[in-house]
């Protein structure tokens, strides 16, 4: 039997009947169409489902929903407002950060945990925050190079300032 | 995608209403507080529990107190975020903060528990497998089954207690506060474990640990290794949690060192810590303690990496792990 | 048709778009959460199905009964192996799969049968409900074992006990060589099998659309996450009996591939015909433990070299003989035998080469094309001979690759043709810019007991797509259609499929660069088998080459087109005529300009409907024509420099591997960002290969199918990546441009062994090269023991025709170089 609760999801208040059994992973891709949220495992083993909980990052295939009723809850669709993407949404694809785009939410959520608390982190720093998240097609390089330009961008640097580095050398 | 069993969700908001729950809804009941370890072994099937009793809104899980005078006592329910990065806990006993927060990721240290950290159920890799692949291999003596794959021939289940916290609080010497309708006792934490990989834990039934006591930290120092393949997500293959006393000559006046992920409990090797005492930390000394403590370490195939290596890496950690003392 | 390139005259900095670093086209989809993969695609009534796989690594079926499951409310159709009796696979010459095992099972996880039902919380329960009666046999888990058991046979396809495949080639006068070469060494290595493991797992979703006016039924569609729409198509027709013109396939955005979504899958066939039989959508979505089961990854491989050289190190001689573990099934097994013998004379200079190659069958997931496809394995082997023979003769191992260093615009001895290669830059650059000689002058200085440091190095070659299709055919490897809109529009269909690699933006940069528009104009039809023409699929890293071509074709009749109007119009000869910033304008004086839209409809009104359509077809003298030569030529080869820098711990044999510098020659990179994007990940994952992943197994199933205990590489653990590109334009490839996907992989691995040995005089002949085995060998070095690696129980004779072939005089070098090399590079 499914029952209703309340779900707080990127800043608007949703019912939905769910059943209890089903991960927050699955209510917001199957009851609530937010397919944004991707996984890779299920088991908490990739980090690809991460979503924040008032800001913080958590597995979204290890949440039951009965218990985040009071929380704030931030998937990747809520991360633009208006349209206006993030400066880490942005950065990360004007530098190369996405290949295939499946880590790419939940790394995302994350970095924007990383920025908000360390808004201008070490690349130490950035490998630790970003631990929890597997990518297989980066090597992660962009991905700091990304999280680099997003802290300089949300920092008051003037966003045309933030090139790709791939030098050119000519003989 | 591998989805949780069907359960009943009991979400009580006070202590003694939990274990009311936990006696009601009797065998069938789990408690579950941050879920990391418990969902995924439901999505295998090691459990299905019928019942959850969820602990996430029990705030009186949830404190922190204390002082270098008075020792503290942390809620069960405190996750391993909150403990990894505590000032007084760093300050204090940094080994704890160091095994929480090695514990898998960040975004599964902000969920997860100490309380859940040190009940973790123990592993083998013929055991944290799908339903399909231990039914594939007829089960295990742990579940479902009857015999050890590990150890064929043995009577006993040789499941590894795989938990970085529990070897440390084991090594600071904590107490464990558990309660239930029948009342309240306080354990050393010691005392919670069994070298039993089927039973590894002394706890009833009915009782909820509610609360970690440490006590002061009084001049010990601590320091905890883990040994593991990647820099996260995974679990120790060995441990070492040593925490010493010295005297005011340099000597070490009292020592503790506790094995992690060797055997289905944690391991304190007295004798090799035994050894210390009165003894300055020069490597000749902390060679041969860390020999003898490493002869407590019989590790099985049942983890990550062979036995021979993992019994060679023994006593070069706990060197190194006594060494960082000196 | 390649007037744009660096022959004309043009360096990089002439063109608009093309030399750019751009974000993909599909960034902002991705980043944003708005792209579809399979298993977000949720369609009105559909079902959620599952297959049961096989509990036993090999046994015959004795009966299966699903009735039980049938009967379970929620349930709506159940599948066995009789309703698909049609086999398929990849290559027409191993069909040796069903979509459910009829007779036999032949490894843990091998699909028996198939059910559909209205709840994805019902699917295991469905499963348990099917009874399946087995009769066990024994199962072969290894190469040894599959040899020394002939009378356990595995596959049918095996004429002899359980060998797939043996292959055997001779080229030049190879006993002469040895006999006159000063030094011979032999060595055996191991390259243990592992799995792509993207993040995103197998899934689709089937729907069939009955039509009774139809007399086929109805159609079908069918969107999976795979790299090969095109292959997948026609198997499903085949297994289906539904005719190609009523299925369509499509790729949505696909997380992930890395060689592991080449194949037709069980999966994709049963949800099909879960949908016909329902008439309903049906979506299966594979767990990771199936992906690890699905697997087609890469062979564990015993390889046995013995090389002849002079005193100088000149190679006179190579024996190369491989021993590849293929799992119960064909797949692209004998492709990837062909591969690990096919490119070891693309990379130096070898006059005479001997390859003898063996695959056999085990009871194991069928093993197939990972990145590197069968290359990655011998390259190893290769380049840690070379740097053993390198010691052996007391000769820098920089120099001894220097001195061998094939040239470009070469034949090989085994018929390929070498084109662009700028492996001396490579090399030169790579060896700069990681300070080796520096390094290795003062060797021992940056150590700091117990951690001692080492540096290695490694050169490879990748192809740039294969030169034949998977099956016969005189077609096109790759079509691309444009369609110019009276409104300024620009259309591009191609079939080729994006996996991360960047395809998609590809064909946008070349259409945008060639019709003067900005790329973000372009709307991307791709992966679409009804929809867009045939492009073979993404392997072989064959897309940039082929569908870069293709598309290069198609834009150029729209330009010629809309330039004989423009001309017209604004009274310029056509020659003088330059499309870029949206307008076509006179070069001589760029005010003269006509917009692109108005071009557009004056060539709509001149010449009907703009729409063109390009195709590439490799050439056809770039292969031997000898049976076997079709696997490993190439329209052209890319060539990669890999120096690693390590740091052992001689206490626990704990390799930490601190930097990569990667070397990448690529022609031209056509977005510099994609392309040092695909040589970081490549560069990952030959890390991860190289320490950490194993595909493994005990008592008869796989020992560790997750991503807990199969380990992938994290932020922690990877190292940092130094991208150096190289470019010299090849003459054939789009601007110039190679491949940037498979290459770069490969020298990582032999490049982190060969640090090992500098850092602690210890060589691991087995990848991955993990703490265990550092310990072992020290102790073994300190024994004075050798490496331990046992010899593969092999037949004798080996058990098929040798073929002996050479090839013509005519085929010379000159040795030239075709435009300016540019060099490229990135700091991580």
């Amino acid at each position: 039997m499914r029952e209703l609760i309340t779900l707080h999801v990127n800043g608007e208040r949703h019912e939905v009947a769910v059943l209890l059994h089903h991960t927050l992973l699955e209510v917001l891709r199957e009851d609530m169409g937010l397919i944004g949220t991707k996984h890779g495992c299920e088991l908490g083993e990739c980090g690809a489902c991460t979503v924040l909980l008032d800001g913080v990052p958590v597995l979204s295939c290890l949440t039951l929903p009965v218990e985040v009723q009071e929380n704030e809850i931030t998937t990747i669709e809520g991360l633009e407002e208006h349209g206006k993407l993030h400066p880490l949404q942005e950065t990360f694809a004007e530098l190369g950060a996405a290949q295939c785009g499946y880590c790419t939410p939940g790394i995302l959520l994350s970095g924007v945990a990383l920025l908000q608390t360390h808004p201008h982190p070490t690349r130490e720093q950035m490998k630790d925050f970003l631990a929890g998240n597997l990518c297989r097609c980066t090597g992660y390089t962009k991905i700091y190079a990304a999280v680099d330009a997003a802290a300089q961008r949300m920092a008051g640097g003037d966003p045309a300032n933030v090139h790709p580095q791939v030098e050119v050398a000519h003989e | 995608m591998l989805r949780l069993p069907p359960f009943r969700y009991l979400a009580p908001r006070r202590l003694d209403d939990a274990a009311h729950m936990l006696v009601q809804e009797g065998e069938q009941a789990m408690l579950v507080a941050g879920g990391t370890d418990l969902y995924p072994n439901m999505k295998r099937r090691q459990f299905t529990p019928p019942v959850l009793i969820g602990l996430q809104a029990v705030a009186a899980l949830k404190s922190i107190s204390g002082s270098p005078e008075e020792g503290m006592r942390l809620g069960a329910g405190v996750t391993l975020a909150t403990l990894a990065n505590h000032p007084l806990l760093m300050q204090l006993y940094p080994a704890l903060a160091t095994a929480a927060g090695s514990v898998s990721t960040p975004q599964l240290r902000n969920a997860g528990t100490i309380g859940g950290n040190l009940l973790l159920d123990t592993r083998c890799n013929y055991y944290n497998q799908t339903e399909f692949w231990r039914h594939s291999i007829g089960y295990c003596m742990k579940k479902d089954g009857d015999v050890c794959l590990v150890a064929p021939g043995s009577p006993r289940c040789w499941a590894i207690s795989s938990a970085d916290t529990a070897p440390v609080l084991v090594s600071l010497d904590a107490q464990a506060r558990l309660l239930s309708v029948r009342g309240e006792r306080i354990v050393p934490v010691r005392a919670l474990f069994r070298d039993d990989g089927m039973h590894p834990y002394t706890k009833a039934a009915d009782e909820i640990l509610t609360e970690i006591i440490l006590p002061p930290a009084a001049g010990w120092r601590s320091v905890y290794l883990k040994l593991r393949r990647r820099g996260s997500f995974d679990f120790p293959i060995l441990g070492v949690a040593v925490a010493l006393r010295t005297a005011e000559n340099g000597t070490v006046a009292d020592a503790r060192i506790v094995l992690g992920a060797v055997a289905s409990h944690p391991v304190e090797a007295t004798d090799a810590a035994r050894l210390l005492i009165g003894q300055q930390l020069v490597p000749e000394v902390i060679a041969e303690v860390a020999t003898v403590a490493a002869r407590r370490a019989k590790p099985l195939d049942n983890a990550d990496l062979t036995i021979n290596y993992r019994k060679q890496i023994t006593p070069v950690f706990i060197r190194r792990a006594l060494a960082s003392f000196a | 048709m390649n007037k744009l390139q660096a022959e004309s005259g043009k360096t990089v900095q002439a063109y608009n778009v093309i030399g750019t670093p751009r974000p993909k086209v599909d960034a902002y989809a991705k980043v944003t959460g708005r792209a579809l993969y399979a298993d977000d695609i949720h369609l009105p009534r559909m079902l959620y199905g599952k297959l049961l796989r096989s509990p036993h690594a090999h046994a015959r079926i004795l009966s299966i009964d699903t009735r039980r499951a049938a009967e379970l409310p929620g349930v709506l159709a159940v599948l066995t192996g009789a309703d698909l009796p049609q086999k398929f696979g990849i290559l027409p010459s191993s069909q040796d799969e069903h979509a459910l095992a009829i007779d036999k099972v032949r490894y843990v996880g091998d699909p028996v049968a198939a059910v559909a039902a209205l709840d994805p919380d019902i699917l295991d329960e469905a499963c348990k409900l099917i009874d399946v009666e087995y009769e066990v046999l024994p199962a072969l888990m290894s190469i040894d074992e599959a040899l020394a058991h002939p009378e356990v046979k595995i596959n049918d396809e095996a004429r002899i006990g359980n060998i797939h495949k043996a292959v055997s080639y001779e080229f030049g006068e190879i006993d002469a060589a040895f006999a006159a070469a000063d030094y011979i060494r032999e060595d055996w290595f191991y390259y243990e099998g592992n799995n792509h493991a993207p993040l995103e797992t197998h899934a689709c979703v089937a729907q069939w659309e009955p039509n009774p006016s139809d007399p086929v039924g109805g159609k079908l569609t069918l969107w999976s996450s795979t790299q090969t729409p095109h292959y997948v198509h026609r198997e499903l027709s085949k297994v289906l009996g539904v005719p190609q013109s009523h299925i369509r396939v499509i790729a949505p955005h696909v997380g992930g591939g890395f060689g592991g979504k080449s194949d037709p899958f069980s999966h994709e066939i049963c949800a099909c015909e879960l949908s016909r039989r329902t008439g309903r959508p049906v979506k299966i979505t594979c767990t990771r433990e199936e992906v690890f089961l699905i697997h087609r990854g890469r062979h564990p491989v015993k390889m046995w070299i013995k090389t002849g050289v002079r005193r100088d190190g000149t190679l006179l001689a190579m024996h190369f003989r491989s021993f590849l573990d293929g799992g119960a099934y064909g797949s692209y097994g004998l492709a990837s035998t062909y591969y690990t013998g096919a490119l070891q004379t693309v990379t130096y200079k070898l006059p005479c080469y001997k390859f003898e190659g063996m695959r056999l069958f085990t009871n194991k997931p069928p093993c197939g094309p990972k990145r590197g496809h069968g290359t990655t394995q011998p390259r190893y082997a290769l380049e840690v001979h070379l740097d053993k023979l390198a010691h052996d003769l007391n000769i820098d191992p920089v120099e001894l690759r220097r001195h061998n260093l094939i040239e470009p615009n070469t034949r090989t001895v085994n018929g390929l043709r070498v084109t662009s290669c700028a492996l001396d830059e490579c090399l030169a650059q790579a060896i700069e810019r990681s300070g080796w000689n520096a390094f290795q002058a003062r060797k021992n200085a940056t150590d700091a007991p117990p951690l001692r440091r080492g540096m290695g190095i490694a050169a490879s070659s990748y192809i740039c797509g294969a030169g034949k299709p998977i099956y016969w055919n005189n077609l096109p490897h790759s079509a691309v259609q444009i369609r110019l809109d009276r409104g300024g529009g620009v259309t591009v269909y191609c079939g080729a499929t994006d996996i991360g690699q960047g395809s998609t933006s590809v064909l946008a940069a070349i259409a945008a660069e060639v019709l003067g528009i900005q790329p973000e104009r372009i709307h991307l039809e791709t992966a679409d088998t009804t929809l867009t023409p045939v492009d073979l699929g993404s392997y072989s890293s064959r897309v940039t080459f082929m569908a870069g071509n293709a598309a290069l074709a198609a834009a150029h009749k729209l330009q010629q087109q809309l330039f004989a109007v423009v001309a017209e119009h604004l009274h310029v000869p056509a020659e003088r005529l330059h499309a870029a910033n949206d307008g076509i304008y006179d070069e001589d004086d760029p005010g003269i300009m006509l917009p692109f839209a108005q071009a557009v409809q004056l060539a709509e009104a001149r010449f009907g409907a703009l729409v063109a359509a390009g195709s590439y077809t490799p050439p056809e003298d770039i292969h031997g024509d000898y049976k076997g030569a079709g696997v490993g030529p190439s329209p052209a080869y890319s060539y990669s420099v890999c120096v690693a820098q390590v740091a052992v711990d001689e206490e626990t044999g704990e390799i930490t591997v601190e930097k990569l510098w990667l070397a990448h020659d690529v022609g031209l990179a056509l977005n510099p960002l994609l392309v040092a994007g695909q040589v970081e990940g490549g560069a990952y994952m030959g890390y991860g290969e190289a320490v950490m992943e194993q595909q493994v197994f005990r008592k008869g199933r796989h020992k560790i199918p997750s991503l807990l205990d199969y380990k992938l590489a994290t932020t922690i653990d990877t190292p940092e990546i130094e991208t150096i590109l190289i470019e010299i334009p090849d003459r054939e490839g789009p601007f110039g441009g190679k491949e940037a996907g498979q290459g770069p992989l490969n020298p990582v691995i032999p490049a982190i062994a060969n640090a090992v040995y500098n850092a602690i005089g210890v060589r691991i002949d087995e990848v991955p090269i993990t703490p265990d085995k550092v310990l072992k060998a020290l102790k073994t070095l300190s024994q004075g023991k050798g490496t331990g690696l046992q010899p593969t129980h092999s037949p004798s004779p080996w058990p098929t025709r040798l073929i002996t072939w050479q090839p013509e005089e005519d085929l010379v070098a000159d040795g030239q170089r075709t435009g300016p090399v540019s060099v490229r590079g990135g700091e991580s």
